[in-house]
């Protein structure tokens, strides 16, 4: 039987193009993304109708989590420093400079003074594991946690300090409370707290207002 | 397959005589492994990325007052207090009468402001909130949020005094809400 030869074609084709877009994408995301820090508290926050951008610099962050527990942190490594040794010498602490380095390295505090130093003398692996208790701030003094926010306002010395606070949906109002208080009782009544964006409802009278700022020509 | 095609035919040039005819390899280059560690860079930084960044909710508290003399005064045609329980539940009064409790949730609670807001003078409403120990910290962002949404320059958020407290349980315990 003669069979019909089909003429074989190439199944070569030139990706070039497809590569191009590949990378281009690929490059796109490496400018964009930006890792989350690695902490130790799990925080799903609610959304607001904010729109304020949250400030990068000069931050002093209160984390709430679900059960109540209180850390801090931030992001100056600088001032960090100026934190601990102040801390160190007001409070008695005891600590020794690598302990002290230890702090400066580490993410997210949530420790009582008395146990501090036993938590700094830990090799920083160990730390990330060890489940803090949480900064005592259940009183209406703020307990230590005044003490915190004191001496970060005292490494900062006038300049100006971003105070957020990050709470986790399901913290107890007390647990948010107690920040304030700690935060009050230094004079500071200005926070932010950190929120996931949302749009305003349609209909209400923010709503309103802002479709008729983004409709007015901008000057 | 994936190639990189770079013309590896006969280009034309004649060589002359006594050229030793040089053999040609081909610059294609396979492009897979390439384009594999592309896409899983891809895959990577696509699922590590947070579009999305969180926003500022600004909250400014007044200083706290110790003298009574020195503390706003709330006129009882303007004032509007809403209590916060538990469960999501939101409790609402007008005046200064607690026992006027009424129950709502905060689909219900904004219709509720916007009825104060149009049949108050501006400059009389005050919204005072208190959070009970049971409230979410998402309940207090989501009314201070309300509190945006329906524009009220004045509101309070003031500790809930026992008495309210107990209206709030007791209006709990009636409604069913653990």
């Amino acid at each position: 039987m003669p069979s019909v030869k089909i003429p074989k074609k190439s199944t070569d084709n030139d990706m070039t193009p497809f590569v191009d877009i590949a990378f281009l994408i690929l490059s796109f995301f490496m400018m964009v993304t930006k890792f989350k820090p690695d902490e130790q508290v799990e925080v799903k926050f609610p959304n607001s109708v904010s729109a304020d951008a949250v400030p990068e610099k000069d931050v002093f962050t209160v984390l709430v989590d679900k059960d109540s527990r209180v850390f801090v942190t931030m992001d100056n490594a600088q001032f960090r420093k100026t934190l601990i040794e102040n801390l160190n010498n007001t409070r008695s602490l005891g600590l020794t400079p690598a302990e002290m380095k230890n702090f400066i390295n580490a993410s997210a505090m949530g420790v009582p003074f008395s146990q501090l130093k036993s938590a700094l003398a830990m090799d920083p692996e160990n730390l990330k594991k060890f489940k803090q208790p949480g900064i005592p701030c259940a009183d209406s003094t703020g307990g230590e946690l005044y003490y915190w926010v004191r001496d970060a306002l005292v490494a900062y010395s006038g300049r100006k300090l971003n105070l957020l606070i990050k709470a986790d949906n399901n913290t107890k109002y007390p647990g948010f409370k107690n920040v304030l208080t700690a935060f009050k009782k230094n004079d500071q009544n200005k926070f932010m707290l950190i929120t996931a964006p949302e749009d305003a409802p349609a209909g209400t009278a923010l709503y309103v207002t802002r479709a008729k700022q983004a409709a007015a020509p901008k000057q | 397959m994936a190639s990189l095609d770079t013309g590896g035919g006969d280009s034309g040039h004649k060589k002359g005589p006594g050229v030793k005819k040089a053999k040609r390899l081909s610059t294609r280059v396979d492009m897979t492994p390439m384009v594999d560690l592309g896409f899983l860079l891809i895959t990577f930084f696509i699922f590590t990325t947070t579009m999305a960044q969180p926003t500022a909710m600004k909250l400014y508290l007044p200083k706290d007052v110790d003298k009574p003399e020195e503390q706003n005064k709330v006129k009882e045609s303007g004032a509007f207090t809403i209590l916060l329980g538990s469960n999501d539940q939101v409790y609402y009064y007008e005046g200064l009468d607690p026992t006027k409790l009424q129950a709502t949730n905060f689909k219900g609670i904004r219709d509720e402001i916007i009825k104060k807001k149009q049949s108050t003078n501006p400059e009389d409403l005050v919204i005072i909130i208190k959070p009970s120990e049971e409230a979410t910290y998402k309940n207090t962002v989501d009314i201070l949020d309300e509190m945006t949404i329906s524009e009220i320059k004045r509101y309070a958020m003031v500790d809930i005094s026992s008495g309210e407290y107990q209206l709030v349980k007791a209006t709990e315990a009636a409604n069913g809400i653990k």
